[in-house]
């Protein structure tokens, strides 16, 4: 009989991070940024039907990074808490912490357990209030850490060089143009060396705009109005 | 931790979900008991919807009755279920508004779920489902029978659903009434209906209808000149869904009282 190999925890948990970092990092960036009128979601994404970028209810929105079907599995369960919370209680009873906790030990309890392999995925959660100050902005990575957000943040693949980007060049109170603008722009800084070309139509842009009249806030915009905003620099 | 079932694949149907998840939050989960219920809860009352080119109006009285009580002056009746669409609920009224807030995330559900907006018959569809759940309460007196107008963007124009209480779904023409007032509504509407109505003509006509109701039928609720309670008005063009403003109902029902109190009985039709 032989014995199962001893593999301390610690290990453990560095190979599951390193699994699911790399799965992430293979993926483009998204970009999420408060701009004067909400909160916009900026991802590089070719596709116009699989979505990096979804509403989840009235003022919140989700973005993600890494394997579709996982985040895409998420996302659903999302919707269905969110619909179920605010059928059973009432629309202003569903807020993007509490769905930013669900997603958190959901995504903590697959990291740790020691069967399933740990999704390879990290979320934004973004809810949008009536003054920018109260905006919320949360970022969930693969083991379930949740990080309050304040501004704007990035994930997926070439994170740090497009959020030193974003750092350097991000000021409070844009307007939506100019909040695409920079984004685009941070999507395609290369460390320094000249800037790739992103074209209006592999952007994916939506935003949660407090300044709609309905109670959901969630927009996706077409491709025309993307190129409009990048194109008036 | 999220249950599993959220994160198992499957219906886009929020109603479907909600009968795995929380049986209990639907609206026919109270059926039980043989007798009739029919007097314990308040009833609303008349619907009335019109066609015109370019979109569809529905208006509903403002009265709720218990037996000979009148239990609210000042009910909705009309609510919008989402951004091309509005329904109009007869029937219990206690029932029905919890109907139109399922049917309400049903469609937002299917939306978020499935990134596109659902057919204007598919919509229809799922109301017939909602209501033939609810069947076990109809039978107890307490029914509820909607009237559902949209706005259908393929075929640009405005569309209305009648149903009965077993799901029965039927598309009506140009006009339609649901409700205790409905027979002379549909009376008032035959008369004044015409194809070529404009936008505000068309909310007029569902104004004198609605007024012709309250004539005739005790549970239909009038103008409250005292109070300055006015029918609820929603229209549906392809801009999307729009409720009228108060004043602005205001405005055409002072025109419609104004005439009556010259003609009583509301404008003559001509004889040919």
């Amino acid at each position: 009989m032989t014995a199962p190999f001893y593999v301390s925890p610690e290990q453990l948990m560095k190979d599951r991070a390193d699994f699911a970092r790399k799965g992430i990092a293979r993926g483009r960036s998204v970009i999420v940024v408060q701009y004067a009128d909400g909160i916009a979601f900026v991802a590089e994404n070719p596709s116009q039907a699989l979505h990096k970028i979804s509403e989840i209810y009235d003022r919140i929105g989700f973005a993600a990074v890494g394997r579709y079907n996982e985040f895409e599995n998420l996302r659903i369960a999302g919707v269905r808490l969110a619909d179920l919370r605010g059928y059973s209680y009432d629309r202003s009873d569903v807020t993007g912490r509490g769905l930013a906790n669900a997603y958190a030990q959901t995504l903590g309890t697959i990291f740790s357990s020691g069967g399933e392999k740990p999704y390879e995925v990290e979320l934004f959660v973004a809810e949008v209030a009536d003054a920018s100050e109260e905006d919320q902005i949360y970022r969930l990575t693969y083991d379930g850490s949740v990080a309050d957000v304040a501004t704007h943040a990035v994930m997926g693949g070439q994170a740090e060089q497009v959020e030193a980007y974003l750092a350097e060049h991000y000021t409070p109170g844009l307007g939506l143009d100019a909040a695409i603008r920079l984004a685009a722009a941070a999507l395609a800084s290369n460390d320094g060396e000249e800037a790739r070309v992103i074209e209006p139509g592999t952007l994916e842009v939506a935003v949660l705009d407090r300044t709609r009249a309905l109670p959901r806030k969630f927009k996706r915009l077409p491709e025309a109005a993307i190129a409009a905003a990048l194109a008036d620099a | 931790m999220l249950p599993a079932d959220y994160l198992t694949p499957g219906s886009s149907s929020f109603n479907d979900f909600l009968a795995k998840q929380a049986p209990q939050l639907l609206p026919s989960a109270r059926a039980g008991g043989t007798q009739s219920a029919a007097d314990l809860a308040p009833h609303g009352t008349t619907i009335v919807a019109a066609t015109f080119p370019g979109g569809v109006v529905m208006a509903g009285d403002r009265r709720a009755t218990m037996g000979n009580v009148i239990a609210q002056r000042d009910i909705q009746k009309v609510y919008p279920a989402d951004e091309y669409s509005c329904v109009g609920i007869a029937g219990s009224a206690g029932l029905a508004v919890e109907m139109v807030r399922l049917f309400q995330v049903e469609l937002e559900h299917y939306e978020k779920i499935e990134g596109a907006t659902m057919s204007t018959d598919g919509k229809a569809n799922r109301l017939s489902t909602l209501i033939r759940g609810n069947l076990a309460m109809a039978m107890q007196g307490l029914a509820v029978v909607p009237l559902f107008a949209a706005f259908d963007l393929q075929v640009q124009t405005g569309r209305i659903f009648s149903y009965d209480v077993t799901g029965g779904r039927y598309e009506e023409q140009a006009f339609h009434t649901v409700g205790s007032g409905s027979m002379f509504a549909r009376g008032s509407l035959k008369k004044l209906y015409r194809e070529d109505l404009t936008e505000r003509d068309c909310i007029t006509v569902t104004v004198q209808a609605l007024y012709d109701a309250a004539d005739d039928d005790s549970a239909t609720g009038g103008p409250d000149l005292t109070r300055r309670i006015f029918p609820v008005v929603n229209i549906v063009t392809a801009d999307g869904y729009r409720a009228v403003s108060e004043e602005d109902v205001a405005v055409i029902a002072d025109e419609v009282i104004g005439a009556r109190m010259v003609r009583p009985d509301g404008p003559a039709a001509s004889l040919t």
